[in-house]
């Protein structure tokens, strides 16, 4: 796991070119505390020991600086000089332990363990990893410069519709005004007239009801009047036991009069206007036979059958559903569905209808239309407008980077596919992870924010809340931003329980190379 | 490892709250296991209707969903034992029939109510052991005896009858100098030494031994089982509490038809019909559920009827009890009174609960107790469902109410009354007389065998997580070591890196080379260990699966189909380890050849073996189901993971021709099971309780027999914060398996994941453990040559101070290293007792001596394990700690010489190559001894068998609580005498003497002048 910076330390790389004698494992620049001819002083200055115990595999110095070559100091540290690599310490715990950690092998020197000088053999490959690294992140940043200059291209057009839109939107907010306007004033008329309307239309079918109330009078007076004298006697009214008063299934004399307003009897005028009202409601015309009087509502079904079976058994609970089943299917479609209010309405209906507007009032109801649609209309615009100026204005807010170099990614999104799912990366909106075989989408977050090292803010995103995790957090995603040549993920794990991490590479995170060339200095 | 919120909280919960009367594999909706071939991953994140419902099925708060698993009202064998009560035996031993022979007596018992003869057994065991065996005389069908846990048949002495009258012989057992009484009515036996009563069996008369019988033509047999399960439920509506067992119907024996008495008030009802209750339990035999039982949807056929024994014991002198693992209790057992009995019963327990006396999932049934005088244990060699009760006269008492007893002399003997009860099987018990601590582990592992010795690795670190992804993520992790310095040995891979949850398979897509993967370990002398897990994948592509089947090896159902029960891999066969074949075949399997992809450095791990059945009873198999031999599962059911290990043991030892020794992790366990490898504590809790209780957990499990144990470390369920996975790193660097583990579900939490400073504080425990590693491979085989615990509560090494008899918050390891972990939260500092009369301890760390016995306040910060080498003692350790303990190998050693006040020490060091059996076959070794007297430094073989080349050398003695001396050389033989150069701190005492650079395997003697 070695960090391979982009330039070998030229300095340390020259120096070791010379072939210096020195204990084993002191690097060069150490090399002046160790003389042989001199008592040793730890380097803390802890205390002062004869050369001879200098790397005699005894640790003498608290700071392990007595045994540079052994592995007897356990916080000592051992240098490999690495001849066409790079120089390293490695722990003294590494020194003859079996492993070869060092290219050049000189730290298993007595170990019985045979390693071989691999240097050359990195160097090379190093330099040539490097070389592509470098010519990646040139071609890669020469990228980066076409992006920048769109996204500031891209920014300014951005801003410049956004101001477009914002001006746009004044002129479009007075027109609403003006069209609101407008039709206010179109609907104000229409209202009046249709009001008119309206309520002549009510006193039409208040008179209208009122005849036939009066028609329907007539003819009980009519019916009731059986001796044809002009007049409805207690007798005759008495045939009508539906009339009953007091619920005991005969209308008596007195209750006969009470209807008849104390009278002995009616004449049709005060028949028609005083005691019709009084009998209307349970009065039946002759004509239809007792028998079928207004349907009644069916009685109420109960919700449950009568039987409770025990709570929490299921296997109960299964029956108790067939039984319902049973009796909705096999009791109640024996009744007739009660049929009367529809009927009823619709001809109600029919005759209720308002007669269609007068003309004057018809064009003002029109001209109250069109007002309307060009003020909705506008008003549509508007939010249109609104919503494209708000999504401008996010998008010219979010950080796009130092230059606006990952604007590209905007509204994009990439895909990597593994055997089990399909990965989505929109980047400043959504991550997301799709199982091939079918399922729902898993949200795995949405944006956060640029979460790099302090000095490479833009190398990390973080995508944050997405889908919750049993007895764990939320879903998240860390996408590690690498320098290439193309726009793409690279892979995507789940180092922990649902936090994933993610690698695109772009050529936006390439980093404008040095001074081409200089990484052919080490060469030793 | 082991989830399993979906499928622990299914067999019994949710099936039945999904399927009502569905018996048999549970159709569970979207449990990992049912998903064919759903790598835990896709599961893991399986989409929301999994989470659903799975939190349907989960109770809210984390904690053993109780009602899973049977209290011993449940358990309709031990309701019967229970009710049997004390002081009416029905029992005589006929003393006519006594037949004595060179070693053994035998003589008739007969049970005056039912009249049924039994057969006792009695042998005088080599090295202080009695053997008591009580069978049925003739019974209809054989009884299963345990076989496989004694690592021999134990040899003899001599017997003799020394007395005789109307009611009793006197034997005498060989030359122990126990006698042992023998009462004809009530039967009864009484163990004496001289005058002093010892231990009596069946004192109380709580000896029943329900016989084998034919059925009776009872109403419940002619109703059919199906019917009579849906009766049980029909009751279980009417009636919302348990449900009740088969109503009792007349005609049995004509006494009065009184329904069985419900838990509660049995026991006040107990005391006033005990006469009348004599006859009681064979009647109940007939009714408490004994042909039939049913667990919530579970019923167990039981078409042997009821079969349990039971037996009491009395231990006069004794208030201490321990042992009978596995419960997440304390070192001392505690009484049962007025609560369930322990219960042993391999069991997989989702998230079990601490200080309880639940079975989890290993068992041994061997009790020890121990006085200042003796200590002695019992060892129930019975392998069915078990429950021990333990009562004692002084348990109510205060400390003041026993010091009054002891002033006024009167006041009863302190003593402890035990009783064991199980299933089936017979009576089979070794009485370990001891006397002292060594003499009673001595005598229990001659009997079932010591601790293996583990190949050096295995006492490293491990690092194991559920899961490590794929091969990247390996390689990550075995690099991080590096990268932040930190030891290791070990990665381990859980059953994520099978392709389906078919063991010795891998994932293809994550794991598509693993010997490349193995190989890169190697290179840095690391090791491997993947999951292997008993239960086998129903699927006709997998072959591990055809074979087994095809030789007719799983375990069978009833009615001989193949045994079928869930578990990860969803549809899963048991094979059957108790037969021999199966158990050859399953060894073959683990050859370079048969184990694809496998390696030298790859070893195992045997989780789930209780074995684990989602959706069967308690969690596991049904008892009905039949082993090779006909035997029912009920009969072997705590011998089944035994037997799992055992098998997979022998195959890493045959993969390498017999000489490698091999290393097997195990969840469940038996007596004998430290023949096989280590143990864990299963699946705990990151949780300070939790890491507080393995040190009691794995005490117990030391005590008998099984020294190498350990608990995952950081908690396995949950996450640790950082200051829990500090400790919890020291404690586990303290313990003899040291292994870190997580669930699926947790955060990562690799020991550099912490920030520096956590991860220098874990970095250095681990250091402490490597350092040591010579002393605890010297440990291991002390006790795998003596069968001495390697970690040991404070009374096994002092005796006689009472003190130490409830100690287990800190122990010792081997006899020099007393350990008291930080274990709780926010400590500022620790009590450490300190124990041994006139004795001296040095604090490992700063070399400071303190005088014992006392109690000393130590305060503590984050980075403080309190750790002192008894003055007397010498440690070897190796001080440079390397990336992993194979490359430490050539390392030079450091002794640690801690004086004792009269100037002296001894200590000594155990070396092999670290993985072979060459020690064993070869005499391979070397056992050195080194000794500290009159001011000089000797070592010398202690072994002269053993022969070994090391590389090996002493690079430095430190000698604490030593003068500073005027001159010190160092003579070997046959050389002239040379001078060391040596340091002296004069305000620790501490003496270091430099770089004597003799070889590990020389004599030679340093005197200080």
């Amino acid at each position: 796991m070695l960090l391979l910076p982009l330039l070998l330390p030229a300095l340390s790389a020259l120096a070791s070119a010379v072939e210096v004698k020195r204990p084993r494992g002191v690097s060069l620049t150490n090399h002046h505390f160790y003389e042989e001819s001199k008592p040793f002083t730890c380097l803390d200055g802890s205390s002062t020991i004869a050369f001879e115990w200098v790397n005699d595999d005894y640790c003498d110095c608290q700071d392990g600086s007595d045994e540079p070559g052994t592995s007897a100091c356990p916080n000592g540290r051992f240098h490999c000089t690495n001849a066409g690599y790079r120089p390293q310490y490695i722990p003294s715990s590494r020194v003859n332990d079996g492993v070869c950690d060092c290219c050049d092998a000189t730290d298993e020197y007595n170990s019985g363990f045979v390693c071989e000088n691999t240097c050359k053999e990195m160097g090379r490959k190093e330099r040539e990893a490097l070389a592509q690294m470098a010519e990646v992140a040139r071609e890669g940043f020469q990228l980066k410069q076409v992006l920048i200059e769109e996204a500031s291209k891209g920014r300014e057009d951005k801003q410049r519709t956004l101001a477009e839109l914002q001006e746009g939107r004044k002129s479009l907010e007075e027109q609403v005004e003006t069209l609101r306007s407008v039709k206010e004033a179109a609907e104000k008329p229409e209202k009046e007239a249709k009001e008119i309307h309206q309520k002549k239309w009510e006193e039409q079918k208040a008179a209208e009801k009122a005849a036939q109330e009066q028609a329907r009078a007539s003819d009980a007076f009519q019916e009731l009047d059986d001796d044809g004298d002009g007049l409805v006697s207690v007798a005759e009214l008495q045939t009508h036991v539906e009339l009953d008063v007091d619920g005991d299934g005969t209308l008596s004399e007195t209750e006969a009069q009470t209807l008849l307003g104390n009278a002995l009897q009616a004449d049709a005028s005060s028949f028609r206007d005083a005691v019709w009202a009084a009998i209307k409601e349970n009065y039946k015309p002759e004509g239809l036979p007792d028998a079928a009087p207004l349907p009644e509502a069916p009685e109420p079904q109960p919700d449950l059958p009568l039987e409770q079976p025990a709570p929490e058994d299921d296997y109960d609970e299964e029956e108790e559903e067939e039984g319902d089943d049973d009796e909705s299917n096999e009791e109640e479609p024996k009744v007739p569905p009660p049929k009367q209010p529809a009927d009823k309405t619709a001809e109600e209906d029919e005759a209720e209808k308002m007669p269609p507007y007068d003309e004057a009032t018809q064009a003002l109801i029109d001209a109250a239309q069109k007002a309307r649609e060009q003020f909705e209309e506008a008003e549509k615009s508007l939010k249109e407008m609104e919503d494209s100026i708000q999504s401008l204005e996010k998008e010219i807010s979010f950080d796009f980077g130092p230059q606006g170099e990952f604007a590209y990614l905007y509204s994009q999104c990439y895909e990597l596919s593994t055997t089990e799912y399909v990965y989505r990366l929109c980047p400043f909106n959504r991550v997301s992870q799709k199982p091939k075989n079918g399922g729902a989408e898993t949200n795995l977050g949405t944006w956060g924010s640029w979460a790099g090292p302090e000095e490479n803010k833009f190398s990390v995103m973080k995508y944050e809340h997405g889908t919750g995790c049993w007895q764990g957090p939320n879903r998240s995603t860390t996408v590690k931003l690498t320098c290439g040549k193309e726009t793409v993920v690279t892979s995507t794990t789940e180092p922990s329980r649902c936090e994933y991490l993610m690698e695109l590479v772009t050529p936006s995170a390439c980093q404008e190379p040095r001074d081409p060339g200089a990484a052919d200095h080490d060469e030793l | 490892m082991a989830l399993r919120p979906v499928l622990q909280a299914l067999p019994a919960g949710s099936c039945s709250l999904l399927h009502t009367s569905v018996k048999g594999p549970c159709p569970s909706p979207p449990p990992r296991a049912a998903s064919e071939a759903a790598p835990a991953r896709v599961t893991a994140r399986l989409g929301m209707a999994a989470l659903t419902w799975m939190a349907l099925c989960l109770a809210a708060t984390f904690a053993v969903d109780r009602s899973n698993f049977k209290t011993c009202e449940q358990s309709s064998f031990c309701k019967r034992q229970r009710s049997v009560t004390p002081g009416s035996s029905p029992y005589r031993a006929l003393l006519e029939s006594l037949q004595l022979s060179q070693d053994s007596m035998k003589l008739q018992l007969v049970n005056e109510v039912n009249k049924v003869p039994l057969l006792l057994e009695l042998y005088g065991l080599q090295g202080n052991m009695t053997r008591i065996k009580i069978n049925e005389l003739s019974p209809l069908r054989p009884r299963y005896e345990v076989p496989d846990v004694l690592v021999r048949d134990p040899p003899t002495t001599w017997l003799a009858v020394t007395g005789r009258d109307e009611n009793s012989v006197e034997l005498s057992l060989g030359d122990s100098g126990h006698k042992l009484i023998l009462t004809g009515k009530p039967f009864r036996m009484d163990l004496l030494q001289g005058r002093e009563l010892v231990l009596s069996v069946n004192p109380r008369g709580l000896l029943h031994f329900e016989h084998l019988r034919h059925r009776k033509d009872s109403f419940s047999d002619k109703v059919s089982s199906s019917v009579g399960s849906l009766w049980d439920k029909i009751k279980s509506l009417f009636y919302r509490e348990e449900p009740k067992e088969s109503a009792p119907e007349g005609g049995a024996a004509g006494e009065e038809t009184e329904p069985a008495v419900p838990g509660e008030q049995e026991s006040s009802e107990k005391s006033t019909k005990s006469e009348e209750v004599s006859d009681g339990p064979d009647r109940a035999e007939e009714e408490l559920g004994s042909w039939e039982e049913t667990f919530k949807t579970h019923t167990d056929s039981k078409p042997n009827g009821p079969t349990s024994v039971g037996l009491d014991f009395s231990l006069p002198g004794f208030e201490h009890v321990y042992g009978i693992p596995e419960h997440a209790d304390n070192l001392r057992l505690r009484t049962t009174e007025g609560g369930d009995p322990y219960r042993l019963y391999n069991l997989d327990v989702f998230q079990y609960e601490l200080y309880n006396p639940m079975a989890l999932y290993g068992s041994v049934p061997l009790l020890l107790a121990h006085n200042t005088q003796r200590t002695l244990g019992i060892f129930w060699l019975n392998a069915a469902e078990t429950w021990v009760d333990i009562s004692s006269n002084t348990a109510g008492k205060t400390l003041f109410g026993k010091m009054l007893d002891y002033m006024q002399g009167g006041g009863e003997t302190p003593q402890t009354d035990v009783r064991w009860m199980s299933e089936s099987g017979i009576i089979d018990v070794f009485l370990l007389l001891g006397p002292a601590p060594t003499d009673v582990f001595r005598q229990y592992t001659a009997l079932t065998g010591t601790q293996a010795l583990p190949p050096l690795f295995a006492m490293a670190y491990h690092q194991s997580r559920w899961n490590y992804n794929d091969e990247e993520d390996v390689a990550a992790v075995d690099d991080g070591f590096d990268t932040h310095d930190i030891p290791c040995d070990v990665i381990w891979l859980d059953i994520e890196h099978t392709d389906g949850k078919r063991y010795f398979t891998w994932d293809p897509s994550k794991f598509p080379q693993p010997r490349n993967m193995l190989g890169r370990l190697a290179a840095k002398s690391r090791k491997m260990v993947s999951i292997v897990d008993p239960h086998i994948k129903v699927d006709s592509g997998y072959r591990v699966h055809n074979e087994i089947r095809s030789r007719g090896f799983y375990v069978k159902t009833k009615d001989g189909s193949d045994y079928e029960g869930w578990c990860w891999p969803g549809s899963s066969g048991y094979p059957d380890f108790t037969n021999p074949e199966m158990r050859a075949w399953w060894a073959s399997m683990f050859s370079y050849d048969q184990y694809e992809g496998s390696m030298e450095n790859l070893y195992i791990w045997n989780d789930m073996n209780e074995p684990s059945v989602f959706n069967g009873p308690e969690v596991t198999m049904y008892k009905d189901a039949l082993h090779q031999g006909g035997w029912e599962h009920r009969d072997l059911h705590n011998l089944y993971g035994f037997y799992v290990q055992m098998a997979t043991a022998q195959g890493l030892e045959q993969r390498s021709g017999g000489l490698e020794r091999p290393f097997v992790l195990s969840r469940a366990f038996f007596a004998g099971s430290q023949r096989y490898g280590a143990v864990w504590t299963g699946d705990n809790a990151a949780e300070w309780d939790h890491m507080k209780i393995s040190i009691p957990m794995c005490l117990s499990l030391a005590l008998t027999g099984i020294s190498f144990c350990g608990a995952d470390v950081g908690g396995f369920f949950k996450s640790p914060d950082a200051e829990l996975l500090v400790r919890w790193y020291q404690v586990g660097a303290y313990q003899p398996f040291y292994r870190a583990h997580a669930h699926l579900d947790t955060v990562r939490r690799e020991p550099w994941l912490f920030g520096e400073e956590n991860k220098a504080l874990i970095r250095a425990a681990i250091r402490q453990r490597y350092a040591l590693l010579p002393y605890w491979y010297t440990t291991f085989y002390h006790s795998y040559r003596s069968g001495q615990p390697v970690m040991r509560p404070l009374w096994v090494e002092y005796p006689d101070d009472i003190t130490t008899f409830s100690i287990d918050d800190q122990f010792l390891i081997g006899n020099a290293l007393l350990v008291h972990p930080v274990t709780e939260q926010g400590a500022q500092g620790v009590q450490v007792y300190l124990p041994g009369k006139g004795q001296v301890w040095y604090d490992v760390h700063s070399h400071q001596k303190h005088h014992a016995p006392q109690t000393l306040y130590v305060p503590v910060i984050l980075s403080s394990i309190p750790v002192y080498q008894r003055g007397g003692s010498i440690v070897p350790r190796k001080e440079r700690v390397r990336r992993s303990s194979d490359c430490m190998y050539r390392d030079p050693y450091t002794l640690y010489v801690a004086l004792s006040p009269q100037g002296t020490a001894e200590g000594d060091l155990f070396i092999d190559d670290g993985h072979t059996y060459n020690f064993e076959s070869k005499a391979q070794y070397l056992h050195r001894h080194f000794s500290f007297a009159s001011n000089t430094l000797t070592a010398r073989s202690s072994d002269s068998k053993g022969i070994f080349e090391s590389p090996a050398w002493i690079e430095r003695v430190v000698i604490l609580g030593a003068g500073k001396p005027a001159a010190v050389f160092l003579r070997q033989p046959g050389m002239a005498e040379t001078r060391l150069d040596f340091h002296h701190e004069p305000e620790t005492s501490v003496l270091t003497l430099r770089k004597p650079g003799v070889n590990i395997g020389a004599d030679w003697s340093i005197s200080l002048r």
